[in-house]
């Protein structure tokens, strides 16, 4: 088969299975953009901003585990979707992004549209490529797959000269299905010696507990870190990413760790004597003060990333390899051994947990005159039923999100959690429906946060995606509000988001359908109504307390047994 | 704190030694030298890369540069017995008396003078970097017109070597 470089580009996504991708035309991607108007396998959605496109691609990666695609032209095209690229690579996540470039021959002329994207994006993705010749067009976007899927995952940038997508020249064409690289070949299984040497310590514990990640959803790991926990009978926490990969309505679930986690998380991390961690990174807003970590635990670490393992923190039985396959490991050998663990340690282990529970940390004020933003939330989970793709863009909002909304599946809670992206959830949540078009898919947003990529409610409305778009709308950047009243002594230096639209005004001119509410009483029955409408996206204004915090909260410089607890949860007593 | 040299063959592609340095910078490592070149299979450069840092900043170093897709090997020299040479071109004034001092100090370091003209020299010199620097400072100041280093490179003594 004889294709052009453009030909190329859509039958290597074919090839590749891709169904869908997220994009925004230009001059160095004409050749590709007619290519793909030939044909009708590969659906195009056309974004309004390429930063859109990216966070498409990314919530359909996501919400499936296959990568997104994304498809730039040059220039402005590929820097725009530089934000994108950036978040998707610091929550790991399979992305292929083709950027247009101007023709090789222009290439260091200062081109119209041009800029060194390989250069720009380098730091913030796993590889980049630059096609030198159309005859290495499909190997490279197949190295470009592999790379993106494989190993710790991220986004991969493949960027075409325009030259090279020529209609008019062709080359054979094979798609390289068994493709090897002498540079890169991630491990997959766990070493068992590593791995027996973990299992002995958790016989040994008396206080353990699993922290478990981001990674344990990237790797489909959740089924296996639910059998492994009931084996063990241990309490687990879950950073913001690795919600839902283990049931947040199950006992063992201690709740979110870090910053915003639950009281009995944070101390049972504390008082821990032995700590596994699985697809976790240690990240600052996780571990707050690195020198009062886990002071008493011995640390397992099971990561696919070598340079994850004492990173940020010693740990003493690392672990390299895919969390599925170590943890399939690790359950086969605890099954095989007739010891049990220790049964009296772990019984008043849990004792000590259920007392520091009872204390309630997320206890807030209930009010009849102003909607709560956890009242929302709750709210959203009991219309629901908990079932729900949920995205969430950056600040109070989000973290609210992930405290009250007891996520239950994995792959159901998407949002920036590495680079904190405001501006993320509604184009994610576009990814997600289009990955999943019969399901209900919401986003959590505050009003600084949507207005940064508000433009793609006319994408929303050119492919027909009935989102539901949940904003806590306080009238602050509500976070920075926070901080600046926590550590400013409450100068509120341009937290105050004057000047806002009418967002249901804002919202009917797109084509949707805008709701406003302002009463507690009233919220259930707009929400029911909201998701009634399954065919519509719903743009829910929802007038919040503008002078809620959230707690409980590690301040900066301290340690997990240092939380700052709400004003509701302090009226307790303190185990 | 301690001296470290890393070997490392990479993919003889557009942007590998892009991705080497940038990842220096990005993640706040120091690189003392650098010194690249493509071996005797073409699709291969080895790099040397000199760097000073404590034990665990070490390890991060090794581990992302491992993790860049085109690294395909690394060592640390320094680990085992090695050899390590770095090469200089040092260009001096050389007037009158001084003339024959430099001659006399050039052979005493086993230097090479390749280039001659009234009143300067350009001498050639291979060893490792401490005795570069000291034929640097037994120079007088306002002689030394200008220093060219390549950077160190380096090999494993005996049969350890760092092939595909």
């Amino acid at each position: 088969m004889e294709l052009s470089g453009a030909e190329i580009v859509v039958q290597a996504l074919k090839d590749e299975g891709v169904e869908t991708i997220f994009g925004y035309p230009g001059g160095s991607v004409l050749h590709i953009y007619d290519a793909l108007f030939q044909q009708d396998d590969v659906k195009h959605v056309l974004v309004r901003h390429e930063q859109g496109a990216t966070h498409a691609a990314d919530g359909y990666a996501r919400s499936t585990g296959k990568p997104g695609v994304v498809l730039v032209t040059s220039g402005p095209g590929a820097t725009n979707a530089i934000t994108g690229i950036a978040t998707a690579h610091l929550d790991s996540i399979p992305m292929v992004v083709l950027t247009g470039q101007v023709p090789s021959a222009l290439i260091g002329t200062d081109a119209f549209q041009e800029v060194d994207t390989t250069g720009i994006s380098r730091p913030c993705s796993k590889h980049t490529f630059l096609v030198k010749r159309v005859e290495d067009l499909a190997e490279t976007l197949r190295k470009a797959f592999y790379i993106a899927t494989t190993g710790r995952p991220g986004p991969v940038v493949v960027d075409i000269p325009k030259d090279i997508t020529d209609p008019s020249v062709k080359v054979p064409y094979e798609y390289p299905r068994n493709l090897k690289m002498r540079s890169y070949s991630p491990v997959k299984k766990g070493h068992l010696g590593q791995i027996k040497k973990a299992v002995e310590l958790i016989y040994n514990a008396k206080r353990p507990i699993i922290y478990s990640g981001g990674g344990v959803v990237i790797d489909n790991a959740s089924g296996t870190l639910v059998d492994l926990t009931r084996e063990l009978g241990v309490p687990l926490t879950s950073t913001l990413m690795g919600l839902g990969a283990y049931p947040a309505s199950d006992r063992q679930f201690l709740g979110m760790l870090g910053m915003h986690g639950n009281y009995e998380a944070n101390m049972a991390m504390h008082e821990a004597d032995v700590l596994i961690a699985i697809g976790a990174r240690f990240d600052d807003r996780v571990t707050g003060h690195i020198a009062h970590f886990c002071p008493q635990a011995k640390i397992i670490h099971i990561d696919i990333d070598p340079s994850s393992i004492s990173k940020n923190v010693r740990v003493d039985i690392p672990i390299v390899g895919s969390v599925k396959d170590v943890l399939n490991d690790m359950l086969r050998i605890i099954r095989e051994d007739s010891r049990t663990i220790d049964n009296d340690g772990l019984t008043s282990w849990w004792e000590r947990i259920e007392a520091w529970r009872g204390l309630g940390c997320l206890r807030y004020e209930q009010s009849d005159e102003v909607i709560k933003p956890q009242f929302a939330i709750e709210t959203l989970h009991k219309v629901t039923g908990g079932d729900l793709y949920l995205t969430s863009d950056v600040g109070q909002h989000q973290m609210f999100a992930a405290q009250f909304y007891n996520f239950d599946k994995p792959r159901r809670w998407i949002n920036s959690g590495g680079l904190g992206t405001m501006g993320f959830g509604l184009p994610a949540a576009m990814g997600v429906q289009m990955a999943h078009p019969d399901k209900q898919v919401a986003c959590v947003t505050g009003e600084a946060s949507i207005l940064m990529c508000i433009q793609e409610l006319a994408t929303c409305k050119q492919h027909g995606l009935p989102l539901k778009i949940m904003l806590m709308n306080n009238g602050y950047m509500g976070m920075v509000r926070q901080w600046q009243e926590m550590f400013y002594e409450g100068r509120y230096s341009h937290s105050y988001v004057d000047a806002l639209p009418d967002f249901v005004e804002l919202t009917k001119s797109f084509g949707h359908v805008g709701m406003r509410v302002d009463k507690p009483s009233d919220l259930e029955a707009a929400m029911q109504e909201a998701f009634d409408r399954k065919d519509e996206l719903v743009f829910m204004d929802i007038l919040i307390d503008p002078t809620e915090n959230v707690y409980p909260m590690i301040e900066a410089g301290k340690g997990h047994h240092e939380m700052a607890m709400s004003p509701a949860s302090r009226q307790g007593d303190q185990p | 704190m301690k001296r470290h040299i890393i070997s490392l063959l990479m993919e003889n592609e557009a942007g590998a030694l892009s991705n080497v340095s940038a990842l220096f910078s990005a993640r706040g490592f120091n690189i003392e030298s650098l010194c690249v070149a493509p071996t005797d299979d073409p699709s291969l450069s080895r790099m040397t890369l000199v760097t000073t840092c404590s034990e665990s900043v070490f390890e991060q170093i090794t581990k992302q540069l491992n993790k860049l897709i085109d690294v395909v090997k690394l060592m640390d020299l320094s680990e085992g017995d090695h050899i390590e040479r770095e090469m200089m071109l040092i260009k001096v004034r050389a007037e009158k008396e001084m003339r024959e001092e430099i001659k006399r100090l050039a052979e005493i370091f086993r230097g090479k003078i390749i280039d001659v003209s009234d009143n300067s020299y350009v001498i050639e010199m291979t060893g490792d970097s401490d005795k570069l620097d000291a034929f640097v400072n037994v120079i007088p100041e306002d002689h030394v017109i200008e220093v060219v280093r390549t950077g160190v490179s380096g090999i494993a003594r005996g049969v350890k070597s760092l092939t595909l």
